[in-house]
C-alpha cells in the first residue's frame, strides 16, 4: 500500500493523518465548553427550564466528542517520540515546558472537573456544578493557549540559542511563548473553533426547526448560535487577514505558495481567485485574477513588488498545490459564514429567523463547513512551512527517528483502520444523538413567565408559534421521531 | 547551594508515572474483569464506578510523557524509538477502551460490542504496558543520542512476563476497587477474583524479582550489596504484610483495605524497580543527569508544578470525594 514512500514521508503522513483526526474534536469542544457555560449561567440568571435542558442535550454531545479528543490526544503527545525522536530531542527543551504546562494547567483540570459536570449535578448543587462547568471551559481554553504557542514557536522561532549537542535551549521564556505569530495564530484558531461549534449547533438547532417538534429549545439554540455567527464571522476574517500579514512578515514563502505566485511581480501582483498550479512548469494554469490586488492587500499598495517562488530554492519551497487549494478552500467557507451571518441578522430584524425554512435549511447544510474550514487553515499553515519543522532551523527531514519504513508503514495502517472505525462509529453516535432532541414540554407552551416576558427571541418565538407547533404535533399523532 | 533540578525531576516524574499506574490501573482492571461478569446490570455498574474518574486517571500517563519530553528530551527520544511496537499497540488499545465509555450507552445492539472493546482495549493496554516495563528494565541501548537496537529486541521472555505480571497486577487492583465501591452479590464475586489475584500478582512479583538481579550485573550488584542490599531484604517482608492484610481484608469483607493494601503492593514494586534503576534513566545507557535539559527548562516547568500538583491532587481528591461510597446503579447521565 505505502511501498513508494520512504520513513520520513510514511512518518509525516501518520501525522497529518493522526492530527487531522484529533483536531476535529478540540475545535469542536473549545466551542461546545464554552457554549454549555454560557447555557448553564442563562439558567442560573434566569431560571429559564429551556437552557439547562439545552445544557443536558449538548453535555451527552460534549463528552462523547471529548471522550474523543483524550484518546486521540494521547496517541499525539506519544507520537512525537516514537515517529520524531530527533526532533523531540532537539526542541524538547523549548517545547517539552510549554507542554508540561498544557497538561498541569488544562488536561487535568479539563478530566478533574468532567467527571462532576457530567455525573455530579445532584451531588455537588447547582452554584458548584456551575463551576465544574467553567472549569472544564476553562480548561480547553487554557490548553489552546500552550499548543499553540507550541505550534507558534516552530512556525516563528523566538528566545532561543542552540548548545554544543545541538538542542535548542530557552534563552527568554516570554520571547519563546509570545513569539511573533502566536498572538494571531491564538487569536484565529479560538474563534475558529467557536465558530466550528456556532454552526453545529446552529444546524442541529436548523434541522429541529424544520421538523417542528421542538420550536421552543430548537430556535433558542439556533438564535444563540446565528447571533454568534453574525459576530464572529467578520471578526474572523479581519484576524485572518492580520495573520496573513504576519505570515508575510516572518514566513513570506508560505505566502507566496498560498497566493499561487511563482513569479515575482516587481510591479504590483495580480490576486489569483482560482486556476490549476502547475508545479512542472511553475505556473498556474486557466488563472482568473485580479491585476495588482494581492499587493493592495498584502502590502496596501497597487504597485508594491512582491517577490515570487523563483527567488526560492527549489529544495527549500513547499508543495504549492496543497497550499493553493487549502488556503481557497477556508477563506471561502470563511465568507460562507459570513454570508450565513448576513443572512440571519435581516431575518433577526425582520422576526422571521424562526419562520425562514431557506435560512435554516442553509445553516444545516453548512454544520460541517467550520472543520472543513479549520482542517484547510491548518494544511495551509503546516504544509506552507515545509520543508521546516522549525521555521529555518530544523528540516523535516533531519527530525526523523531513526525507524525503518515497515514499521512505519504497519502503525499507519492500523491508525487508519482504527481511527475510521472507532471515530466513524463515534460520528455517527454524535449525528444521532443530534437527530433525538426532546419535544418542548406542554409546560413551555402553556402559562408562566416565559410566554409573558417577550424580551428574549425565544420568548418571542413561545408566543408566536405555540400554537402552531402544538397543532403539528398533535396532527403526527406522537408519531416517534427517532434517527 | 543550587538545586539539583533534574533529580527532582526524576522524582515527579516518578510520581506521575506511579499515580498513572495505581490509578488507571484500577479502571484498566475493571475492564480485565469485565468478561467474567456477564450481566448486563453488572456491567453498567462496573462501568459507572470508573466513570467520572478514567480520564483523570489517564491524564497522568500524559503528564508522563510530556513530562519526560519537557525535561528529560533524550530519554523520551530514545525510550519511545525503542518500545515503538508495545507502545503504538497500547494507545491503539486505549483508544478502544476510553471510546467505550460513551459508546457503550449510545447502541443497543452494539453494547456487547463495545463491551469486548473495553475489555479487549483494557487488557491489550495492561499487557503492552507490563512488556514496556520490562524492556525497559531489561536496558535500552543508546548510540549518538539515537536507540541503537533492534525493532524486536522488547519482546522477551523477560518482558512477556512482566506483562503477565502487569495482567494480573492490575486485575487485582480492578477487584479491590470493585470490593470497595459496589455491594452484594457482585461484590461477592469480586471478592473471589481480588482473592484469586492476589497470589498471582505476589507470584508474578516473586518471578519477576528473582529474575531481574540476573538480567545484568548492575542490578545483581545493586540487590546484593550493602546498603541497598537492605531493601532486598524490607521489601519483600513488606511485601508479605501487605499480602496479610489485603487477605485478611478479604475474609472479614472489609470494604477498603483489600484495596489500600494492593496500592501498597504496587508502591513496593514500584519502588524495588526504582532502586534497581537508579541512577538511570534509559538502564543502563543514560543516566538523569544526562537526559536531563537545560536547567533553564527544568526551572520553569519546575515552577508551574509545583503549585499545580498539589492543586490537581486537590481537586482530584475532591472528585473522588464527591463520587464516594457504593454506586447506586441509577445514578449515572445515561
Amino acid at each position: 500500500m505505502f511501498d513508494n514512500f520512504d520513513a520520513t514521508m510514511l512518518a509525516r503522513i501518520q501525522f497529518a493523518f493522526t492530527v487531522s483526526f484529533h483536531i476535529i474534536f478540540p475545535a469542536f469542544s473549545i466551542g461546545l465548553a464554552s457554549y454549555l457555560a454560557v447555557l448553564e449561567g442563562l439558567h442560573l440568571w434566569t431560571k429559564k427550564p429551556v437552557y439547562i435542558e439545552l445544557f443536558d442535550f449538548w453535555k451527552t454531545i460534549f463528552a462523547m466528542a471529548f471522550g474523543m479528543g483524550v484518546v486521540s490526544g494521547i496517541v499525539m503527545s506519544y507520537q512525537f517520540g516514537t515517529n520524531w525522536s530527533v526532533f523531540s530531542d532537539k526542541a524538547g527543551p523549548v517545547i517539552g515546558p510549554l507542554m508540561g504546562y498544557e497538561v498541569l494547567s488544562a488536561f487535568f483540570l479539563e478530566a478533574g472537573f468532567l467527571g462532576v459536570m457530567l455525573f455530579g449535578r445532584k451531588r455537588v448543587g447547582p452554584a458548584l456544578h456551575f463551576f465544574a462547568t467553567l472549569m472544564v471551559a476553562l480548561g480547553t481554553l487554557m490548553s489552546a493557549i500552550w499548543i499553540l504557542a507550541v505550534n507558534s514557536w516552530m512556525q516563528t522561532p523566538a528566545g532561543f540559542a542552540v548548545n554544543d549537542v545541538g538542542q535548542f535551549v530557552p534563552v527568554d521564556w516570554w520571547a519563546v511563548i509570545f513569539n511573533p505569530s502566536f498572538p494571531y495564530r491564538f487569536v484565529h484558531m479560538v474563534m475558529a473553533a467557536y465558530l466550528t461549534t456556532a454552526l453545529v449547533v446552529g444546524a442541529v438547532g436548523g434541522y429541529h426547526l424544520l421538523r417542528r417538534t421542538a420550536p421552543l429549545r430548537a430556535g433558542t439554540m439556533f438564535s444563540m448560535a446565528m447571533g454568534m455567527i453574525s459576530v464572529v464571522a467578520p471578526l474572523q476574517i479581519l484576524a485572518g487577514d492580520a495573520h496573513g500579514l504576519n505570515t508575510l512578515e516572518h514566513q513570506p514563502v508560505k505566502v507566496m505558495a498560498m497566493e499561487g505566485h511563482y513569479d515575482s511581480h516587481p510591479d504590483g501582483a495580480p490576486l489569483i481567485l482560482f486556476g490549476l498550479p502547475n508545479p512542472q512548469e511553475k505556473r498556474i494554469d486557466y488563472a482568473v485574477e485580479i491585476p495588482k490586488l494581492s499587493s493592495l492587500i498584502l502590502k496596501h499598495d497597487l504597485n508594491a513588488p512582491l517577490s515570487g517562488l523563483d527567488t526560492v530554492p527549489d529544495e527549500l519551497e513547499p508543495p504549492v498545490t496543497v497550499v493553493f487549494w487549502s488556503f481557497r478552500v477556508m477563506v471561502g467557507l470563511g465568507f460562507a459564514m459570513l454570508g450565513l451571518g448576513l443572512w440571519s441578522l435581516y431575518c433577526r430584524f425582520r422576526h422571521t429567523l424562526y419562520q425562514a425554512s431557506g435560512l435554516h435549511r442553509l445553516a444545516v447544510v453548512m454544520g460541517p463547513a467550520g472543520f472543513v474550514a479549520v482542517l484547510a487553515g491548518w494544511i495551509t499553515t503546516e504544509v506552507g512551512r515545509q520543508p521546516y519543522t522549525v521555521y529555518g532551523q530544523l528540516l523535516t527531514a533531519q527530525s526523523i527517528s531513526p525507524v525503518s519504513a515497515p514499521a512505519v508503514a504497519s502503525s499507519l495502517i492500523a491508525f487508519i483502520i482504527v481511527y475510521f472505525l472507532v471515530f466513524g462509529a463515534g460520528t455517527f453516535y454524535i449525528l444521532r444523538l443530534m437527530g433525538r432532541l426532546p419535544r418542548d414540554p406542554d409546560g413551555h407552551l402553556g402559562q408562566g413567565p416565559i410566554r409573558t416576558a417577550g424580551i428574549t427571541p425565544a420568548s418571542g418565538l413561545a408566543d408566536g408559534h405555540a400554537a402552531h407547533s402544538v397543532s403539528h404535533a398533535h396532527s403526527h399523532g406522537g408519531a416517534r421521531h427517532g434517527a | 547551594m543550587a538545586l539539583d533540578l533534574p533529580f527532582i525531576w526524576a522524582a515527579i516524574i516518578a510520581f506521575a508515572v506511579l499515580a498513572y499506574v495505581i490509578l488507571d490501573g484500577f479502571d484498566l482492571g475493571v475492564g480485565i474483569l469485565f468478561p467474567f461478569f456477564d450481566a448486563k446490570h453488572d456491567r453498567d455498574v462496573m462501568m459507572n464506578s470508573v466513570a467520572p474518574v478514567w480520564d483523570g486517571n489517564e491524564t497522568w500517563l500524559v503528564l508522563g510523557g510530556g513530562g519526560l519530553l519537557a525535561v528529560f528530551p533524550l530519554a523520551y527520544a530514545t525510550i519511545l524509538p525503542a518500545l515503538y511496537a508495545p507502545l503504538i499497540t497500547m494507545l491503539l488499545a486505549l483508544i478502544f477502551r476510553g471510546v467505550a465509555f460513551e459508546y457503550r450507552w449510545r447502541s443497543k445492539p452494539a453494547e456487547r460490542l463495545w463491551d469486548g472493546a473495553f475489555a479487549g482495549g483494557s487488557t491489550v493496554a495492561a499487557f503492552c504496558q507490563g512488556v514496556a516495563l520490562g524492556a525497559l528494565v531489561q536496558g535500552i541501548p543508546v548510540v549518538n543520542r539515537a536507540y541503537a537496537g533492534g525493532w524486536w529486541d522488547w519482546l522477551t521472555p523477560f518482558s512477556i512476563a512482566t506483562g503477565f505480571a502487569v495482567l494480573v497486577g492490575y486485575a487485582l487492583l480492578g477487584a479491590t476497587w470493585l470490593v470497595m465501591r459496589t455491594s452484594g452479590d457482585l461484590a461477592a464475586r469480586a471478592r473471589r477474583f481480588a482473592f484469586a489475584t492476589a497470589l498471582l500478582t505476589v507470584l508474578a512479583m516473586a518471578c519477576v524479582s528473582l529474575w531481574t538481579p540476573f538480567l545484568k550485573p548492575d542490578y545483581l550488584d545493586r540487590w546484593f550489596r550493602y546498603p541497598t542490599a537492605i531493601f532486598s531484604v524490607i521489601v519483600p517482608l513488606l511485601v508479605i504484610g501487605c499480602l496479610m492484610v489485603l487477605l485478611n481484608g478479604l475474609k472479614t469483607k472489609h470494604d477498603s483495605r483489600p484495596f489500600l493494601a494492593a496500592l501498597g503492593l504496587f508502591v513496593l514494586a514500584y519502588a524495588g524497580i526504582g532502586i534497581s534503576f537508579y541512577p538511570y534513566i534509559v538502564p543502563t545507557s543514560v543516566t538523569i543527569w544526562d537526559a536531563a535539559g537545560p536547567d533553564k527548562s527544568l526551572a520553569f516547568l519546575l515552577v508551574g508544578a509545583a503549585v499545580l500538583v498539589p492543586a490537581i491532587l486537590a481537586y482530584t481528591a475532591y472528585a473522588y470525594w464527591v463520587f464516594r461510597g457504593k454506586v447506586n446503579p441509577e445514578e449515572g447521565y445515561h
